[in-house]
Parts: structure tokens; sequence; C-alpha cells
């Protein structure tokens, strides 16, 4: 069946980066981008930083469309999606049928028990929640509690310090970024934030809030309360599958995606939502700024070839975040590594490299202040590369 | 081809260097290095790629 028009649910880095890659493809009928935002597609990634800090306005943030000829339809929230008729519902009850769909719906912050709708109570995924906590601080808010020493954790912590906050982090793990980076590197975080007069409580679950209508603490399972004027959460992302319920198509974490991006004939999905087939990682779902990118185009290039045709996606992760004056990267997916291995500078420098390592193997390679060599370890990743066993 | 960088933009994110090393260059000193301003015409899909990966949108091509 040709293709004459393909709906993109998602008005994301991944919807757009679809809509482009379809363009560069020489498909020239219709492409509708449906998104609940009222805003045409924006970055993420600088919300926990230089928007945060103020160093970032609006405009900046605005992604660039490099087309005219979309047809955007903003303020519209996608609410089901009827494969066999090939037509997605919107909330306003209006049908918009499609020959091909691209599902870039993304994923919203997960909040604590009790949390959500409490003055003074915030997640971070969209610019509206980055605006509301810049307004909060504006006003005069320093007691700041982050719960979640994941990046976003992390980089948020980093940002209020900027502004002159005082910070608690509180995280359920031994150490910040303990699962994603292990024991070692998870050590450096604590040291780093530390040093930079964040208080730490690792180790420690989250029991309540303190207050009313506007949060006035955190709770800790241990029975203390932390005094807050404003409580940010990073606890994690859920995706925004809510709508397909129906769809038939699988939505475990996720809508589930062959090696190209297929969910279903026809049906393509893309970005945080999306838990892709890898043909390394397996099926997983990558919530960075250039696998979406990745994604986005190559479940375009999907659509325009047909199952027959499509290629595998096999794009290696990578990932970066800057906290204070530190820029790291994390190329790959460790998975389980049996060593993390220091191959350049070393943890107590403010520049090192260290690879993660199976059997001998480079999964992974995370770079501290050490931009300048991401080609050669990401190299290593791609190729799996084996490192001898190190010589004392 | 031209390319540019607004240098006040960059990061240094080095997700332009991993798209197009022949172009652009993140050093030691964490600044970016343009390689070569007016790369050949064999270039462009990767500097198109660069253009789309950088998380600053910090790069444009110009003709």
């Amino acid at each position: 069946m040709s293709l004459r028009s393909v709906v993109i649910v998602g008005a994301s880095l991944a919807g757009l980066a679809a809509a482009h890659r379809l363009r560069d493809l020489a498909f020239d009928g219709t492409i509708t981008i449906v998104g609940e935002e009222e805003s045409p597609p924006y970055q993420r990634p600088p919300l926990s930083k230089q928007f945060l800090t103020g160093d970032w306005e609006r405009p900046r943030l605005d992604l660039r469309i490099q087309r005219q000829d979309f047809d955007w339809r903003l303020g519209a929230r996608a609410t089901g999606l009827n494969v066999a008729e090939r037509r997605v519902t919107l909330a306003s009850g209006e049908h918009v049928p499609f020959d091909g769909l691209v599902i870039a719906t993304g994923a919203r912050a997960r909040a604590p028990a009790g949390f959500a709708g409490r003055n003074g109570a915030y997640t971070l995924r969209t610019v509206e929640d980055a605006s509301a906590i810049r307004d909060r601080i504006a006003r005069g808010a320093r007691k700041a509690v982050v719960v979640g020493a994941g990046f976003i954790g992390c980089e948020v912590a980093s940002s209020l310090r900027k502004l002159g906050c005082d910070v608690t982090v509180v995280e359920m793990d031994r150490l910040p970024l303990l699962r994603v980076l292990g024991e070692r590197l998870g050590e450096v975080c604590r040291t780093l934030h530390e040093a930079h007069g964040v208080k730490l409580e690792l180790g420690i679950g989250v029991d309540g809030f303190a207050g009313s209508d506007a949060i006035e603490g955190v709770r800790l399972s241990d029975g203390r309360v932390i005094e807050a004027e404003i409580v940010i959460a990073g606890i994690g992302v859920t995706p925004n599958v809510g709508w397909l319920e129906d769809s038939g198509l699988d939505l475990q974490n996720g809508v589930l995606c062959d090696a190209t991006g297929m969910a279903a004939e026809n049906i393509v999905a893309a970005g945080d939502v999306a838990r892709w087939d890898h043909p390394r990682y397996g099926p997983v779902r990558i919530e960075h700024w250039d696998s979406a990118i990745g994604q986005g185009e190559a479940a375009a290039a999907t659509l325009i070839s047909g199952r027959e045709r499509a290629a595998a996606f096999d794009m290696t992760s990578f990932f970066w975040s800057d906290q204070y004056e530190n820029k790291m990267q994390l190329v790959g997916m460790p998975q389980s590594p049996d060593e993390l291995r220091v191959v350049e500078g070393a943890l107590d420098e403010r520049r090192f490299v260290a690879v993660f390592l199976r059997g001998g193997r480079v999964t992974g390679a995370f770079l501290y202040n050490s931009m300048h060599r991401v080609i050669a370890y990401k190299a290593m990743v791609d190729s799996n590369a084996h490192l001898e066993a190190k010589t004392a | 081809m031209k390319v540019v960088v607004d240098m006040k933009a960059c990061m240094s994110n080095a997700l332009c260097m991993m798209a197009a090393p022949e172009v652009f260059e993140v050093r030691e000193d964490g600044m970016l290095y343009i390689l070569n301003e007016t790369p050949p015409e064999e270039l462009r899909a990767k500097v198109v790629e660069a253009v789309r990966l950088c998380p600053t949108q910090a790069i444009t091509i110009e003709g």
C-alpha cells in the first residue's frame, strides 16, 4: 500500500526528527503532527540545566523546524488508536486517519504518593514545570529537597546550588547514580555533590510530606523531617501509552517495536515511549537525546521502506550530563559489567576515563571532563573491543 | 557549504564531533574547533547530522 498520509503523535524531538526524515526521503504526502502541549517541540535537556538556572530563556529551547509543510495540531491530546481502521482519536472526539503512524508520545515524570498538586511540589518534565520552579526560587524559596539522585536529580541539585539554594538530595540507593554507574563512579558523584555543599541523605526512603496544601518538608522513612519550601522529585518516568490501551499493541514498559522500530504494519514508535528491540541490548527503552533523534529518523525510514526492506537500528547508546562545571558522558550500556577499569587519569582527578568490561570486552565508557576522547571510546564500545588484562 | 558555529551557545557536548569528525573537534581544553569551515560536498550528510544532533542548536550551514 502506498503511503499518502503520515500522522505523528507527539510533537517531540523524536516526532520532529521523524517528520524531517520523511521529507528527506522524498515523502511528499501529508505529515500531521499532533502534540498535547501547546508549544511547538522544544529541547528538554536544558530544563534541568541552562533553563533552570536562568542562563537560557524560553526562545532558545525551541527546536528548529526546517520545513513549512507539516500540518501542526498542537494542544490536541490523542486518546485512542484504532489499528484496523487506521485512525487516531483526539480528545475533541475527532478522528484523524492515517496510512502510516509514528508514535512519539514520550514519557511523563513519576511522582511519589501524596506529592502531586501540592504547592511547592514539582516534577521536572515540561517547560511549565521548569518555569514554575524558577518562579518559586525568584520569589525567595531557598530550602530545597530533591528526591532521587539519578541524572535529573543530580543536575537539578547542581542548578539549585548555582541559584543559591540549600539543597538536600534524598536517595533510596546507597549512592547517587548507583544503578547506572555502579559503586565507584557513584562514589565520585557523591564526593562531587558534597564538595558543592549538597547534603545527601542516602540509603533512605521517603515516607511522606509535611504540610497540607503547601509542602513544608519531606518525611524520611526513619521519621526525620527535612524542612523544605520546594521539593523536586526525579524518580523516573512512565511511558505515555494510556491512549493506546485498546489498540492491541504490546505496551509493557513502552510500545514494543522490532529492531526497525515497527510496532505493527505501518505503525512505528520512537523516543522515550518506544521499547525498541535493540540488536545488542535487547528490548530496551532509551531516554536519551540522540537516540530520540536516531530512532525518529530510523522509524521514518522504516515507514517508507516497508517491513521487508527496513533496516535494524543499531545505535550505541550515548548520554551526557553537566553538573557544576563538570561534563560527564556515558557511551554504551554497561549491563552488569564485571569490571570497571580506569584507563585515563584517576577517579579523584578532575579528568578521567573509565571503561566497563564484561568478559574482558568493553561494553561502556564513562568520560569525566574528557569529551575530546569520546570518539576513541565510542569505537571501542561499538566494536566490543577486548582489553588485555591489567598488568600490575 | 559553509559551517557556522555560535560559540556562545556551544556546550562542547561533542555530538557534532561524533557525527562529523572531519569537521568538528573538541580538544583537551574542552573547546570546539572547526577543522574545516568549508567542507567538501561529500561531507554534507555528516554535517547535516551534526546540525540535527547538536543539543544547543549552535551549528548552521550556509549554502
